[in-house]
């Protein structure tokens, strides 16, 4: 028999509403022997104790139901967003907040570059919060004129390039007539672009590939230190394109000794048919491990709200912006969902606009009919104007969601100003009108898009509080307990994986979050302030001060 | 890459000239790949380039194939095609390596891309021209689909887009409905010139222009699979307004879908001229091809006596 460990802890949190707050538990073979007082778990025979938490509180190792990889890969450019933000080694990046300082950050950047032709490219720049001062070609040919440089906005949907980058890509030239590259009075590009068909051709000069939603090695590690600093002990790894490469790179790398995470990668559904994705996966679901977990698809409805490419049913947008587009027409995903229900595999769609959604649901609807799968838990990732009607649709359907709750802090004023209006931003993410409709739920940040870190993704559900300090959306607003619920069990169910995650109860994998303070008992609004002082991931320790 | 190897050509225009690129465009099921399928089965000694987008396997039909390799599929006659996936920029940079250059490239988008985004961008790219947007609509059902809630703006901005409207499937429609559909498509699609179609069997001077051309002055329906169109070549020696020429020709009602020459200006220059569908283009070249003009249009609907009029007024 292997060796029994039993923490003791100054509070557990278990999630397991039978006894929810417990103050012991038992470790064996990096699962949850038992959870109790120390009388209740003695009876398991020889333990050690290991009182090193007694100080700290225990939670259900937090879950990222949405995230990207890819975070890990782009600490390696230069952030230059607006907020303060905790790189894979935890040094803290003050946020930039000026035009000055981003050039300053960059310059700094630039400065240690040896090669004078490696690109110099920055990341989650974010002008709206500077009274959107736009930063032209001529402020990054300030940083260097003869090395290309491109700096990513925070939504992904924007790059800013100095003019050496529009040269190597051919562009620094009067005559170019496309909607996403705006010229300056000097009839030349102004260095910004818009949207993937603009950035793309530039992108590739300053070190933003087509391939970069693909994670590397090193930023896979990096990925799984900023998940222990959040608490994270399983992530999903969202739209993956999952080549044969990228899988056995995952594969080598979760097998690592005091690799601290478990990745669960969807492939995305684009570029091959749905048979083929749905074989795909199957084929992929056998080398499944503990730590990998293969064998579901992402499907991608539309667009996003802030890049006015989200489908919107009417009124549309607030600023008139035409209808978004369609990334997966409706006869695609409907056959999709159709092979996917009938060979048991499940899929994760991304709506953002309703009309999104609602074509979803309608697809989603027929399929189920017609291919009666009871506990498909079918999830719509985002959904984030889904009204009352649509979540009540969704509990009926048996579908479960996944908010996008950081999204009302870091966009909701934009959104509330420009993009979908007052009305819709009040609702927009509404957590307790899915909850009320019996929709299992989970709430996430996207990372990179926001930063990964799941009690700030509850704060921002339990507060609703917008980046300006404005509260939007009161009637929305969930309890903490919902909120942690939503983190830890919510996720494990959206991945069928509530019998072995999410909550501190016998059986399950051993995987806590270790934080300073009890979650349950602070002010709400420090919720996203509770350090976290590492993780247990399979009954592995892992300290952030030792990362 | 090999800047020592310029793209070949089968027409006059000089080697340095940018690769002309036609992207087909339209709904699921409209009939592109059928279309693409009857491009490459006839065409007429040119090489293609077919990029799909289309998800899955490329649905080129089998006996076209001669081989296949790296996904890049040889197609009888020296025409190729392969799948771009999510990356339109990259194949065709990944194209200037394949030797012998193609004549043309044909892009077939996915089924709902607004195909004039994918011509903006293609126009960034520097060796390359935009060559007309061909949009496919299924006759039978396109009107439907049009009014569709989730769909139908996706088809009307891509009809806004055409500068060719091919109404396919036609033999699965009557007279009546048909001549309802042309006349909801001249206001769904204000720039476009339609053109019918069964089995995707659309000519393919029609889709690519860049005419080969024949022999002076006849009036050829031969090459044209179908027969459903002819063509009109000239070798005009009269001095031209070009661009007003190239107007009249795209603009008149003379049924003519496509027009490229080379036509003496009266300025002395000679002048490349090029029509699709209502859109026109003329341009002062800085040498000095043969003079010669081909206008290609539907059998019956192409004015061939107006256009000799226009284009040889001293005949």
């Amino acid at each position: 028999m292997t060796a029994t460990k039993i923490f003791s802890a100054r509070k557990i949190i278990t999630m397991n509403p039978n006894q929810p707050v417990v103050s012991h538990v038992a470790v064996r073979d990096g699962r949850i022997l038992g959870a109790g007082s120390l009388a209740d778990l003695e009876g398991w025979g020889d333990y050690e104790l290991d009182t090193r938490f007694a100080d700290k509180v225990l939670m259900p190792g937090m879950i990222e139901g949405h995230a990207h990889t890819m975070e890990g890969t782009l600490w390696r450019n230069v952030y230059v967003g607006w907020f303060d933000r905790t790189d894979p080694d935890g040094k803290t990046w003050s946020g930039a907040k000026t035009l000055e300082d981003i050039l300053a950050r960059l310059s700094e950047a630039e400065a240690k570059l040896g090669d004078p032709n490696e690109p110099l490219s920055g990341w989650s720049l974010d002008p709206i919060y500077m009274d959107n001062q736009r930063v032209s070609r001529q402020d990054l040919d300030s940083v260097s004129a003869t090395r290309p440089i491109g700096v990513l906005h925070a939504s992904g949907h924007i790059l800013n390039v100095n003019s050496k980058a529009l040269e190597l890509a051919g562009l620094l030239k009067p005559g170019v007539n496309h909607p996403g590259i705006p010229l300056g009075a000097d009839g030349l590009p102004t260095g910004e672009l818009y949207g993937p068909d603009a950035m793309t051709p530039v992108g590739v000069h300053v070190g933003y590939d087509r391939a970069m939603t693909d994670c590397d090695e090193r930023g896979l590690l990096d990925y799984a230190k900023l998940c222990v600093r959040a608490g994270v002990t399983t992530s999903t790894d969202l739209a993956a394109r999952l080549t044969e490469e990228s899988v056995s790179m995952m594969l080598d790398v979760t097998a690592r000794t005091g690799f601290p995470l478990r990745v669960v990668p969807l492939r995305v559904f684009f570029g091959l048919t749905a048979q083929e994705c749905v074989s795909y996966v199957l084929e992929l679901k056998e080398k499944s491990t503990d730590l990998l977990r293969l064998g579901r698809i992402k499907a991608v409805a539309d667009g996003s709200i802030q890049g006015f490419s989200a489908r919107m049913r009417w009124p549309g947008y607030y600023n008139g912006a035409p209808n978004g587009l369609w990334y997966t027409p409706p006869e695609h995903l409907s056959e999709l969902y159709s092979l996917a229900l009938a060979a048991g595999v499940q899929v994760h769609t991304h709506t953002n606009g309703d009309q999104a959604t609602q074509m979803a649901l309608d697809v989603f609807e027929n399929a189920v009919r017609d291919t009666p799968s009871p506990d498909h838990r079918y999830t719509i990732q985002h959904c984030q104007l889904a009204d009352a009607a649509q979540f009540a649709k969704m509990g009926k359907l048996g579908m479960c969601v996944n908010l996008f709750a950081n999204h009302h802090y870091y966009w909701g004023d934009e959104h509330y100003r420009l993009t979908v209006g007052p009305e819709r931003a009040e609702r927009m993410n509404a957590t307790r009108t899915a909850l009320a409709a019996n929709v299992p739920m989970a709430i996430h940040s996207d990372a990179p898009v926001t930063p990964l870190g799941p009690l700030f993704t509850a704060w921002a559900a339990v507060n609703r509080i917008t980046a300006s300090g404005r509260t939007q959306g009161e009637g929305e607003k969930i309890s903490v307990d919902q909120a942690l619920y939503a983190i830890t069990m919510g996720a494990a169910y959206t991945l069928h994986l509530d019998g072995e995650l999410g909550s501190i109860e016998v059986g399950k994998r051993a995987d806590f979050a270790v934080v300073e303070d009890d979650p349950t008992a602070v002010d709400a609004m420090a919720l996203k302030d509770v350090p976290v002082w590492g993780t247990v991931q399979g009954g592995r320790i892992f300290p952030t001060s030792e990362l | 890459m090999n800047p020592a190897n310029p793209p070949a050509s089968s027409d006059t225009a000089p080697t340095a000239s940018p690769l002309p690129i036609t992207v087909i465009g339209g709904y699921l099921g409209a009939g592109k790949t059928t279309l693409v399928n009857h491009l490459l089965r006839n065409a007429q000694g040119r090489r293609l380039a077919v990029l799909v987008n289309e998800f899955g396997s490329i649905a080129i039909d089998e006996d076209l194939i001669e081989a296949e390799e790296d996904g890049l599929i040889s197609i009888a006659g020296g025409c190729i095609c392969c799948s771009f996936g999510n990356d339109l920029i990259g194949a065709i940079e990944d194209l200037r390596a394949v030797k012998p250059a193609p004549d043309h490239i044909i892009v077939e988008t996915s089924g709902v891309a607004l195909p004039g985004a994918v011509v903006a961008s293609l126009a960034l790219m520097d060796h390359i021209r935009p060559d007309g947007i061909v949009v496919l609509v299924d006759g039978e059902t396109v009107i439907k689909q049009s009014r569709d809630d989730y769909i139908g703006d996706t088809i009307t901005r891509q009809l806004l887009d055409a500068e060719i409207v091919v109404i396919n499937k036609r033999d699965l429609i009557s007279d009546s409905t048909a001549a309802t559909l042309t006349s909801a498509l001249t206001d769904l699609a204000p720039s476009a010139v339609q053109i019918e179609a069964s089995f995707g069997t659309v000519p393919l001077n029609a889709v690519l222009g860049a005419v080969a051309v024949p022999a002076q002055g006849s009036v050829a329906s031969g090459g044209h699979s179908d027969g459903l169109f002819e063509s009109i070549a000239f070798t005009p020696d009269h001095p031209h307004d070009v661009p007003a020429l190239a107007e009249q020709l795209a603009t008149g009602p003379l049924g003519v879908v496509r027009a490229k020459g080379y036509i003496a200006g009266k300025d002395g220059d000679i002048w490349l001229l090029q029509t699709v569908g209502k859109r026109w283009q003329a341009e002062r070249l800085d040498h000095h091809p043969t003079t010669q003009l081909v206008c290609i249009g539907p059998k019956g609907q192409l004015a061939t006596d107006e256009i000799r009029s226009l284009v040889q007024p001293t005949l």
